[in-house]
């Protein structure tokens, strides 16, 4: 047996109950796994469920249905203190980065939380570590008594990364971490991300719709369409040979910081609306916006099939 | 000639904070010709927003103050920092869009689509509310979304991302504004809907004549939508030109820099990024010289002293850097043409 993943994620739903006999599938049906010191991406359209799935993951959502392990521990199971150890080892990074900063709390106070809370640092030492924080990150040690509203969007951004850092956890979910942020500082955040796992063994899922920059930091990408998972496979091979067309259209989609490149070249639009997931299609989620839909796409929802090794797809062009 | 529909001049913005005063814009002068898509870019914080705002006066002030000496020409006959707040409101409405980042907040989430779009109609045109509702369907039409009839009596909550986005443009749209600004536009949304929204705007500009400056940190967006780019820093714009010139032609080391931190499909993966070392001042207390220069890899003693003011690279393209001066030493550039780098 290979080494056990640190997070295995099976079958797993979230459904919302809108009232009036709505259920809005949000996450419906997905299965992945993560090994101890890799990079999982997640990536699909607004509104597939990424965030819901990491939310429910790090359990601020209860599963509808299915399993979360971590470390080989159903979460949904641990109340108490090892609820507590969970969050001790198990960190997010918020989407939005105005909402989830105490407006009252100074950055520094916002950045110590979880040292506070687990009892890790105090007094001078509680200090160095907001300041080295801040500096990771890309913000100065004056900033830490400063409130959230002095700051722009992306530096408000680096505040709740560093707060996700500041207890070193094991696993991070963090979700579109960087998208808030100009380039240059999302170089130096995703260097970051990469210099805490080779020297700690972090282990990310990394939820974000740049697939430029999710290929440069995953091991592994998930893409998901409308709750469920349309494909999973090596990054490399994933852009080397993506296999759904949901897949080929968001890779041609990806705008090229090259002008002369850019005027040359073929763009798959995709026509038609995102449908909604009150009222998904029948059969394959995808076959309203898909230009090789067939007959039987609209009849049977394709399964999740590993075409290759650590290769899966959802589609019957591939079966 | 083409003529400008915008000409700002030496714009000076700061926030009076209880610590001091942040000084957000610094100087900053360009000029949008009528009919011209500008992208703005740059580091997070350097005022872009601000900027953008202070265009619009959507800056409550205070806290924030625009500082004597700045300049803001629309349409050769306005100083937007001279207009009473009622005339302002009627420039802004009248000849004036605006996209925000997020459409969520800027929606709001008690009235239907149709009752959004055709109020602004009606703030500004005399037109029954039959008519303007009318109006507001064509909008929705023309910025892509079906079924428009149905749409109207929609609440935002009901429409994906995407489509409260072009929701907003469609308002914005609503008074056929001389004058667009996105402000990170497509930054909320995934890349099938951000070619949806881009070649959207793209085809608006070609359309109706709209002037458009787009706020973004994707090099790739600017790519594919601007003409002409403004390379900001710490309050200041360090670089400007047309496209090619600065995709092409960089010449400050900041640009460079931006350039070469972009992640390319092609290129090698498990390579770090290059980032920029360090952090952008503290814009309470500004540097005296180049504003670059403490993360600077060519800084020289002068870059520390004396602000490089702007030195002409072409009639389009220009360049705040020592560098240029025909007394500084020679550097070999970090970067090929379209960004690649060296090695
Ligand atoms: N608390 C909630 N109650 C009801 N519906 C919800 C809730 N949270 C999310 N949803 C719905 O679930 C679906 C998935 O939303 P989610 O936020 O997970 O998408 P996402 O993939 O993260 O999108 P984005 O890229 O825009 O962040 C959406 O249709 C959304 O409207
Ligand atoms: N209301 C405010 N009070 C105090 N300082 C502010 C305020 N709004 C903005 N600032 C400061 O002004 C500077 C410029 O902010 P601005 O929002 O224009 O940045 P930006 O270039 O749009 O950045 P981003 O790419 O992160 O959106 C920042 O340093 C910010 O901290
Ligand atoms: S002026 Fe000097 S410090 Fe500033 S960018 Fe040019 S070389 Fe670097
Ligand atoms: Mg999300
Ligand atoms: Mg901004």
């Amino acid at each position: 047996m290979a080494e056990q993943p640190i997070l295995e994620v099976r079958n797993l739903r979230k459904h919302f109950n809108l009232g009036d006999g709505k259920i809005l599938k949000a996450v419906d049906g997905v299965n992945f796994a993560i090994n101890k010191g890799e990079t999982f991406g997640l990536v699909g359209e607004s509104g597939c469920g990424k965030s819901t799935a990491g939310r429910t993951i790090i359990r601020l959502y209860e599963a509808t249905d299915g399993e979360v392990l971590f470390n080989g521990k159903d979460i949904r199971k641990l109340e108490g203190k090892q609820r507590q150890q969970l969050y001790r080892n198990m960190q997010m990074v918020y989407q939005d980065p105005y909402a989830s900063l105490n407006p009252r709390m100074t950055v520094g106070n916002i950045i110590a939380e979880g040292l506070d809370i687990h009892g890790l640092a105090s007094g001078k030492k509680r200090r160095e570590r907001v300041s080295e924080l801040l500096n990771d990150v890309g913000l100065n040690e004056e900033h830490a008594s400063r409130f959230p509203h002095e700051f722009s969007g992306g530096q408000r951004q680096r505040i709740g990364i560093a707060r996700a850092l500041a207890i070193e956890p094991q696993f991070i979910i963090a979700d579109e971490p960087i998208s808030a942020l100009d380039v240059s500082v999302q170089a130096q955040v995703v260097n970051l991300f990469k210099k805490l796992q080779r020297e700690h063994g972090l282990t990310y899922l990394f939820i974000a719709h740049d697939l430029a920059m999710v290929k440069h930091i995953s091991d592994r990408i998930g893409v998901m369409y409308l709750g469920k998972l349309a494909e999973v496979a090596p990054s490399e091979q994933l852009y080397a040979k993506p296999l759904h067309p949901y897949t080929q259209s968001l890779l041609s989609a990806i705008p090229i910081p090259d002008p002369q490149l850019q005027r040359k070249r073929e763009r798959i639009i995709l026509k038609g609306e995102i449908p909604s997931p009150l009222n998904p299609p029948s059969g394959c989620p995808f076959r309203t916006r898909c230009p090789f839909a067939m007959d039987v796409c609209a009849q049977v929802m394709p399964e999740f099939k590993e075409v290759e090794p650590g290769h899966f797809v959802a589609c019957h062009l591939h079966t | 000639m083409a003529k400008p529909i915008l000409e700002v001049n030496d714009l000076r913005v700061s926030f009076k904070m209880y610590a001091g005063e942040v000084q957000a814009v610094r100087g900053v002068s360009f000029t949008l010709n009528k009919g011209e898509v500008l992208a703005i870019v740059g580091e997070s914080g350097c005022g872009k927003s601000v900027t953008a705002q202070t265009i619009m006066r959507l800056n409550p002030t205070p806290p924030s103050i625009i500082k004597e000496g700045s300049s803001i020409l629309f349409d050769g006959k306005h100083e937007i920092t001279k207009l009473t707040n009622s005339q302002m409101e009627h420039v802004r409405g009248e000849e004036m869009g605006m996209i925000f980042q997020d459409p969520m907040t800027s929606l709001n989430p008690t009235m239907t689509i149709g009752a959004q779009i055709s109020e602004g109609i009606r703030k500004h045109q005399k037109v029954k509310k039959v008519e303007a509702l009318l109006r507001a369907s064509d909008l929705l039409a023309l910025v892509g979304i079906s079924n428009p009839h149905e749409r109207l009596h929609q609440y935002p909550h009901e429409l994906s991302g995407g489509m409260r986005q072009r929701v907003m443009i469609a308002i914005a749209l609503a008074c056929n504004p001389k004058l667009l600004i996105a402000d990170e536009p497509t930054t909320a949304l995934d890349v099938t809907i951000q070619a949806q929204i881009i070649d959207l705007l793209r085809d608006i500009q070609k359309k109706t004549e709209t002037s458009i400056i787009i706020i973004t940190h994707d090099l790739g967006v600017v790519a594919e939508i601007a003409q002409r780019v403004l390379v900001m820093y710490a309050g200041r714009v360090v670089e400007q030109g047309y496209l090619d010139e600065i995709f092409y032609n960089p010449q400050h080391p900041y640009t460079w820099g931006l350039l070469r931190s972009v992640p390319r499909l092609d290129s090698d993966t498990k390579s770090a990024l290059v980032s920029i070392p360090g952090t952008p001042p503290d814009l309470f207390a500004p540097p005296k010289g180049c504003a670059f220069a403490a993360r600077c890899p060519y800084a020289m003693k002068v870059c520390t002293e004396i602000d490089p003011g702007h030195f002409r690279v072409s009639d389009t393209h220009s360049s705040a850097c020592w560098l240029l001066h025909e007394d500084a030493p020679n550097v070999e550039r970090p970067i090929e043409a379209g960004g690649r780098t060296h090695g």
